[in-house]
């Protein structure tokens, strides 16, 4: 890796091999052995295109026919036209949970990649240690319903941990995932918590690319770790960033597990995040129609928000070489 | 190339076979599949498919037990997949819903005599449809679990307790006693001058959560026992009332315990960390009403001295307690029908249920049963008359049910958010009208 990126990378070998492969490929086409190839390669994709097939496809294009169905899984399915879209735009408690969830991601994210960016630069700049690479992976390795039940437990207003401290201290407890106030935050928290030092590590994989000459350059001119890092650090991060956010955005959308084991919705639909209502209407409510057409809208919001985060950070450029 | 397919196929092969045998593990033939949620029954119903593989040779009866949590999950999952067991413990809110999915046995022709078991509990088991789908094995009721050593310093007695009397308007002897139970951190009674609602150290009565659409645990002794129904019938009603003035103004008073700082406040509640009886086993409350289910769990509490009390009195003279029954169903697709029946017909047996009672750990529906299993506490020194009482003696107290009617799941979701908007966020009562609204709208679908 630190060899790699030590060697500015050159356009004309990649260019190069590429013109060698098309020369090969024309002369080679009609041959038995190129037809052995396109065999074999078919073999190789072929379990992940039945996977994507199967788990992907399929019940993404059921899912959508669904959405236009009546449907409790165990009677056949009855076809309404748009019936769950007419009521699920009249539904105030649908707009109530698409506002909740937005409001659950921009704190989540917003935490999330400043944090996970500090982490990265400062274990690119100052450290090249794995065992501290590894701790910062560690609350990765818990599973989300695991830290979730974990800080219910460390935050309970009565008899955390957490609120025995702040007692403690002389503080008021603070009723953490009690209070409709502070449940949506507290639950961003904690899956920052969790998932930082992951987006951390992928970061440091971006900034472990950007050469290390450019930093010993712009040290013999003078410029101040500051302005390395608004100057170099952040342009040349920008499409490695640019993919965990899209990444990282469309995961903190989908939040459930934490929602589930910690508020269920509550305090009065204060968490009621938009999976967590699509899952109580479909295995709570057995109507997995107006769920599908839930889920439907939740594909087209995640859908347009990547083309737009696409766009708007160039993710498909880069400002190296 | 061909290797490779062949392998693929074989284990796409074995995948599949694999996947039908563990559907099928341990089922069809001689064996009857039985899925329970409370592990404490575990034992005691093992005991019972002793006695009925000694009567039924050849027949073995395999038992699972999958804790509350899951146990709807998994069962609703082995639904859709066909790896339902062939019988298993079901709840008065969810058979209308399985009925309705059409996955459940009618049981018309096992034989249930509805008078052999305690008044109402054979009778809900009776569908929209008319026909049975369950067949009654235990119930429980709701009384007021204390801390012995806390009554005794607040200078109450186990008599005083045991005749509370409650009304909306004051409260009654119920509301002093539990204001003198509350103290707060300079050590002043919830009933004395200078008393700090904003500072208690304990509670004079644990938070059971808002409720949800039925109060089991929380409001419902109140509402019952303000003449109160769920709705326009006793089952299967269309009309729910949660609209009614009665309602309002007893949630109205029962949440307001909490703004005088008698009732731990809402935030003080979580259903996995802090459940009333965490809260009455840490010092954090005095009282608590819970189930039947739970005087095990608070009897063996270490440190703590327990007594019960009967659900107060209330402005209709009589005591009143949710009475809930659990019953034994049939899965449509079971693999083995005949051995389920037979199952279930020996669950439902006075045999089978004096043997559960003998475990004391829940009353089962036969009145034989239900006699074994106070015999059973009494031998561990448990008095459990308040949970009983209301169930025998009729002058003084009334039972009722859980709501049984369809869409009990929307009920719940559209109620248990309208309640906690009551109980944390001091939303005015009025407001469950628009929700009572939506409800009957679901239910007049």
């Amino acid at each position: 890796m630190t060899i790699a990126s030590s060697s500015p990378p050159s356009r004309l070998p990649l260019g190069g091999a590429e013109g060698a492969g098309t020369k090969q490929r024309t002369r080679r086409a009609p041959t038995r052995e190129s037809q052995g190839d396109g065999r074999l390669a078919a073999v190789f994709i072929a379990p992940a295109l039945l996977g994507f097939a199967v788990f992907l496809l399929w019940p993404t294009l059921r899912g959508i026919y669904l959405s236009f169905t009546r449907f409790n899984l165990l009677t056949p399915a009855e076809w309404v036209g748009l019936d769950n879209y007419v009521r699920m735009v009249n539904d105030p408690i649908f707009w109530d949970s698409l506002v909740v969830t937005v409001e659950y991601v921009v704190i989540n994210i917003g935490v999330q990649t400043v944090s996970a960016l500090a982490i990265a630069v400062l274990l690119q700049r100052l450290t090249q240690s794995a065992v501290l690479r590894g701790i910062v992976l560690t609350p990765y390795l818990m599973s989300n319903v695991v830290a979730g039940i974990v800080w219910l437990w460390i935050l309970d207003t009565q008899l955390g941990i957490g609120n025995e401290i702040i007692a403690g201290l002389g503080f008021d407890r603070i009723p953490f995932l009690a209070d409709e106030t502070w449940a949506v935050p507290t639950i961003a928290l904690i899956n920052v918590w969790r998932h930082v030092g992951y987006t951390a590590l992928l970061l440091f994989a971006g900034l472990m690319a950007i050469p290390k000459d450019m930093y010993e350059a712009a040290k013999v001119d003078g410029a101040s770790e500051w302005r390395m890092f608004w100057r170099i650090t952040m342009p040349l991060l920008r499409p490695v960033l640019a993919v965990v956010l899209i990444m990282t955005v469309i995961g903190s959308f989908q939040v459930f597990d934490t929602v589930a084991v910690t508020t269920a919705g509550g305090p009065a639909n204060a968490t009621n995040v938009l999976q967590y209502y699509i899952y109580g209407a479909a295995f709570g409510r057995f109507q997995f129609g107006y769920a599908s057409a839930m889920s439907v809208a939740l594909l087209v919001v995640l859908s347009a928000i990547t083309v737009l985060q696409y766009r708007l950070t160039r993710a498909g450029q880069s400002d190296l070489g | 190339m061909r290797t490779i397919l062949a392998l693929a196929g074989a284990l796409t092969l074995s995948l599949a076979t694999g996947c039908a045998q563990s559907g099928a593990a341990g089922s069809g033939g001689n064996t009857v599949t039985y899925w329970l949620w409370d592990a404490n029954q575990l034992l005691a119903y093992q005991a019972c498919a002793k006695g009925f593989e000694k009567q039924n040779p050849g027949l073995k009866v395999k038992i699972t037990q999958l804790g509350w949590g899951d146990y709807w999950t998994k069962l609703t999952a082995s639904f859709i997949a066909g790896t339902e067991p062939d019988v298993f413990t079901d709840h008065i809110q969810t058979f209308g819903q399985f009925a309705d999915l059409q996955v459940l046995e009618p049981l018309d022709d096992l034989g249930i005599d509805n008078s052999a078991y305690q008044a109402g509990l054979g009778a809900n088991w009776t569908g929209e449809d008319g026909h049975r789908y369950g067949a009654p094995k235990d119930w429980d009721t709701v009384a007021l679990f204390y801390n012995q050593k806390m009554v005794k310093e607040a200078g109450l007695t186990a008599q005083e307790l045991n005749t509370l009397s409650w009304n909306p308007k004051d409260g009654g002897t119920f509301e002093k006693a539990i204001a003198h139970l509350t103290v707060d951190k300079n050590g002043r009674r919830g009933d004395e001058a200078g008393f700090d609602k904003n500072n208690v150290s304990v509670y004079g009565m644990a938070t059971g959560g808002a409720g949800d659409a039925d109060g089991q645990t929380t409001w419902s002794p109140f509402v019952a026992s303000a003449g109160w129904h769920y709705t326009d019938k006793a089952r299967w009603g269309t009309k729910y009332q949660y609209d009614s003035e009665t309602f309002q103004s007893v949630v109205d008073w029962y949440f307001g315990l909490a703004k005088k700082g008698y009732l731990a406040p809402f935030t003080d509640y979580t259903d996995g960390a802090n459940p009333a009886n965490a809260q009455v086993a840490s010092g954090k409350a005095a009282t608590a009403f819970d189930g039947a289910w739970m005087i095990s769990t608070y009897y063996g509490t270490k440190g703590l001295e327990v007594g019960t009390a009967p659900t107060p009195i209330g402005p209709t003279g009589k005591r009143a307690t949710m009475m809930n029954g659990l019953a034994d169903s049939i899965t449509k697709n079971a693999r083995n029908k005949e051995g389920a029946k037979k199952w279930v017909r020996y669950l439902a047996s006075n045999e089978c249920q004096k043997t559960v009672g003998g475990y004391g750990i829940v009353f089962p529906a036969t009145p034989d049963g239900t006699d074994a299993a106070v015999a059973a506490y009494e031998k561990k020194g448990i008095d459990v008359s308040a949970f009983t009482e209301p169930v025998t003696d009729k002058k003084d107290s009334t039972t009722f049910s859980f709501p049984i009617t369809d869409y009990a799941a929307d009920v719940y979701s559209l109620m248990r958010p309208a309640m906690q908007d009551v109980y944390a966020n001091d939303a005015p009562v009025s407001g469950l009208t628009k929700t009572n609204d939506q409800i009957n709208l679901v239910l007049g679908q």
